[in-house]
């Protein structure tokens, strides 16, 4: 019963392809069809006069609009910006003024200061402290609970403020560890007895006699800095030995070469390139990953 | 279109379409489907349906600026979508089962398209009368008659459009709100507009360009014919016994004419314009008219009934052998159809099992992979996981996360006191959890540990169900 052709092949002709007996009909497109094609050149045309849209030998032509909100991204992009900063100017003050250890738990700042601070960590801090704020070997661990110069929101505060070993900065951090073995200070033998030392010190595997003749060489050396009992001293920097959290490694390798030629970390001072607001904000955030004192 | 020289026109005017008035057993059954889906289509947004002080009252509702769908007993969230996709895939289905067992009755039937015209077309003939009249005033000047009909007739139809548009919007909001809203122009631009589009599509659409959507705009017919085979009941004319056609009952050589007597009734009822004497077309939506109009012309000369009948290709064969035509059912039931039941109904349990069975908390756990872990100044190996949890109560409710694992780890999270959270009504609440292992411990020391997260009412009411729900995820240690 589907026999029958609508047109015969001869009334309307065919387009001449087939396929596998299957001939196409060359049958009229609606008329309808016709004039949405002109309704659209008619579109182009008002557009291409409203809108920027044709190329001249220095520029486009600029239509009716102009390149103010249309033509120019890099400038709707700076408004933009400006619009942002107008409208986040009230919090920001706000997060100046604010009692530093207050921030986290306000109900407004909180939050804002956090994604602030997320926000300035990836672009200003990730590179050396990673993206997840993880560190990498000489570049500190921001997650665990092991600080060297404190953990606390205002130890962060400043660290982050002034920096550590920098000489932008007259306030930054600063300390120095000598360099025991590249300046004399103590021969093979003695660095080698310390490091049995530490490593009994925090709970390592090592050689007890060795320790008991390092534990001389450390009482001599570096109980300054990093106390009688190894658990160091915040306030010059100088890391907790007995932990299990080490900046340079932990190991035999790795603490002989620290102790034959020190170690000399240094973060750049933020106070210059930050604003306050945004140094209080990557502190707050810092100070929420999970080590915050 | 007709042309005189050699070379045909490249493009071609619409052909106007009056359809003439029929009576009969399809087009009844077409009126009390239109009754039906354009009665549901207006009313359904306007019951209500009580789910409490802080919830909407109205039973159907799409929630979009508060991502909920509301259907009667039913809410479901956003993360719920796959409700939404198991629907659309039953729908399908559906689609499918109806195509291979009764070709487009979707198309004839169904389609608001279809269901629109119809409407446009009722209205049409009240105004403007039946198939004669409505060619002898296409025909005629626009003289005042002319003018004062086509203008009731625009305006009609912009009434149905604009019902149309207005009872859309009813399904996104408050309707007895939005409706006194929009009467008072107080109501949102965005629903205005919606309105205005939809009004102007109807219109439009059901109008002017009724079955030019379908052979022109629809893919729907293309995909359709693929779905087809020799089995499927379509409409077809029974050219075996029509054949040849012809007028002259009582002439000479009238003994040799068919069953056809050429009076096009079946062209003149058809919305689509087409004879369908020539074959299943893809223009021909199945809406079943011509066998109305047919069968009625076959009761006035005194010729069977059926000379365009719903048939599959399989009965032409056994007809021209003389055999009668399978029956409905055989053609109904065979394996690709049951088949299509089969996934249809499997789809559809799955769907209100995983309803039945899904609790009023839900969890989700990301674990924080930079870095993989944390060690602690004692040596203790610590994993951070963000959780959130939804609340689907209409109350606050306070849950209680624990943790169970084959080794020893303890869990604390993150400014919660005894890792107790209070999750406000219908909201999400992100909360930071750490999952801790002891030095030296097994979890410490192995790479991966499985870890399954609890939450659970924190204080249980007796006699109520205790919602519970958990979610595994993997601790990692420093892998010794």
């Amino acid at each position: 019963m589907c026999a029958k052709q609508v047109k015969k092949p001869g009334e309307v002709g065919t387009t001449g392809h087939e396929w596998d007996g299957i001939q196409e009909f060359d049958n009229p497109m609606p008329r309808w069809w016709l004039w949405t094609f002109y309704l659209t050149i008619i579109w182009a045309i008002g557009y291409s006069i409203y809108y920027p849209a044709w190329p001249m030998i220095s520029r486009a032509t600029q239509g009716i609009v102009g390149t103010e909100s249309a033509g120019d991204t890099r400038l709707a992009v700076s408004d933009e910006i400006k619009r942002y900063d107008e409208a986040n100017a009230p919090i920001k003050a706000k997060l100046t003024a604010a009692d530093l250890n207050a921030i986290a738990a306000d109900p407004e700042l909180g939050p804002y200061a956090k994604s602030a601070g997320s926000a300035v960590f990836k672009t200003w801090c990730a590179q050396c402290h990673g993206a997840g704020a993880a560190g990498n070997v000489g570049f500190p661990n921001l997650l665990d609970d092991d600080w060297l110069w404190g953990g606390d929101m205002e130890s962060i505060h400043t660290t982050i403020t002034h920096g550590i070993r920098n000489t932008d900065d007259a306030d930054a951090r600063y300390s120095q560890m000598p360099a025991f073995g590249t300046d004399g200070l103590l021969d093979a033998t003695q660095i080698g007895d310390v490091v049995e030392y530490v490593l009994q010190l925090s709970g390592q595997e090592h050689d007890a006699t060795r320790a008991a003749a390092g534990a001389t060489v450390f009482t001599d050396n570096c109980t300054a800095c990093h106390m009688e009992d190894g658990t160091g001293d915040r306030a010059q920097g100088a890391p907790n030995l007995t932990d299990a959290v080490w900046l340079f490694g932990g190991d035999r390798a790795a603490l002989t070469e620290t102790v034959t030629k020190a170690r000399f970390g240094v973060m750049p001072n933020w106070n210059t390139r930050l604003t306050e607001d945004e140094i209080r904000a990557v502190a707050v955030y810092v100070h929420s990953l999970g080590g915050g004192e | 279109m007709s042309s005189q020289d050699s070379q045909p026109s490249l493009y071609a005017a619409r052909e106007p379409v009056f359809p003439k008035r029929v009576k009969g057993t399809f087009r009844t059954l077409k009126w009390w489907l239109m009754a039906l889906m354009l009665g549901a289509y207006y009313i359904a947004p306007w019951i209500r349906w009580d789910r409490g002080p802080e919830l909407p009252d109205q039973a159907i509702l799409v929630d979009l600026a508060h991502r909920r769908f509301f259907f009667f007993m039913i809410e479901i969230w956003p993360h719920e979508f796959y409700f939404v996709a198991g629907l659309l895939i039953m729908a399908g289905l559906g689609l499918f089962l109806f195509t291979s067992a009764a070709g487009r009755v979707w198309c004839g039937y169904a389609c608001p398209q279809t269901v629109w015209t119809d409407l446009m077309i009722l209205v049409e003939r009240w105004v403007e009368g039946d198939r004669n009249a409505r060619l002898r005033l296409h025909r005629q000047a626009w003289d005042g008659e002319k003018i004062r009909k086509r203008a009731i007739k625009w305006t009609l139809w912009l009434l149905i459009g604009l019902a149309t548009g207005g009872a859309w919007v009813f399904y996104f909001t408050d309707a007895p709100t939005l409706l006194s809203n929009l009467l008072t122009g107080q109501a949102h631009p965005v629903a205005y507009t919606t309105i205005a589009i939809l009004t102007a599509t109807t219109f439009a659409f059901g109008g002017f360009f009724r079955e030019q959507v379908c052979i022109y705009a629809c893919p729907w017919p293309r995909i359709q014919a693929a779905m087809m085979d020799e089995d499927t009941l379509t409409i077809a004319y029974r050219e075996w016994r029509g054949e040849p056609r012809g007028k002259h009952r009582k002439a000479d050589g009238a003994d040799e004419l068919g069953d056809c007597i050429d009076c096009m009734a079946c062209v003149n009822v058809c919305p689509m314009g087409i004879d369908i004497r020539d074959g299943q077309q893809m223009a021909c939506i199945t809406c079943g008219l011509c066998i109305d109009a047919c069968n009625d012309i076959m009761d006035k000369v005194g010729k069977p009934r059926g000379l365009i009948d719903y048939l599959a290709l399989t009965d032409e064969t056994r007809e021209r052998a003389g055999m009668p035509p399978k029956s409905i059912w055989k053609h109904v039931f065979r394996p690709r159809t049951v088949l299509y039941t089969v996934l249809w109904g499997g789809v559809g349990i799955g769907l209100i099992v995983a309803l039945f069975l899904r609790s009023d908390i839900d969890m989700n756990v990301s674990p924080i992979r930079n870095p993989l872990f944390v060690t602690l100044s004692d040596g203790t190996i610590r994993n951070a996981y963000d959780v959130r949890l939804r609340n689907k109560l209409g109350s606050d409710h306070d849950y209680a996360l624990t943790v169970t694992s084959g080794s020893h780890v303890t869990m604390k999270v993150e400014g919660a006191e005894g890792n107790v959270v209070r999750v406000p009504a219908n909201d999400t609440l992100s909360a930071r959890l750490y999952i801790e292992a002891e030095a030296g411990s097994e979890a410490a020391q192995s790479a991966r540990t499985d870890v399954r997260i609890w939450v659970s009412e924190a204080v249980t009411t007796p006699g109520s169900k205790e919602a519970r729900t958990y979610h595994d995820t993997v601790f990692n240690g420093a892998g010794k």
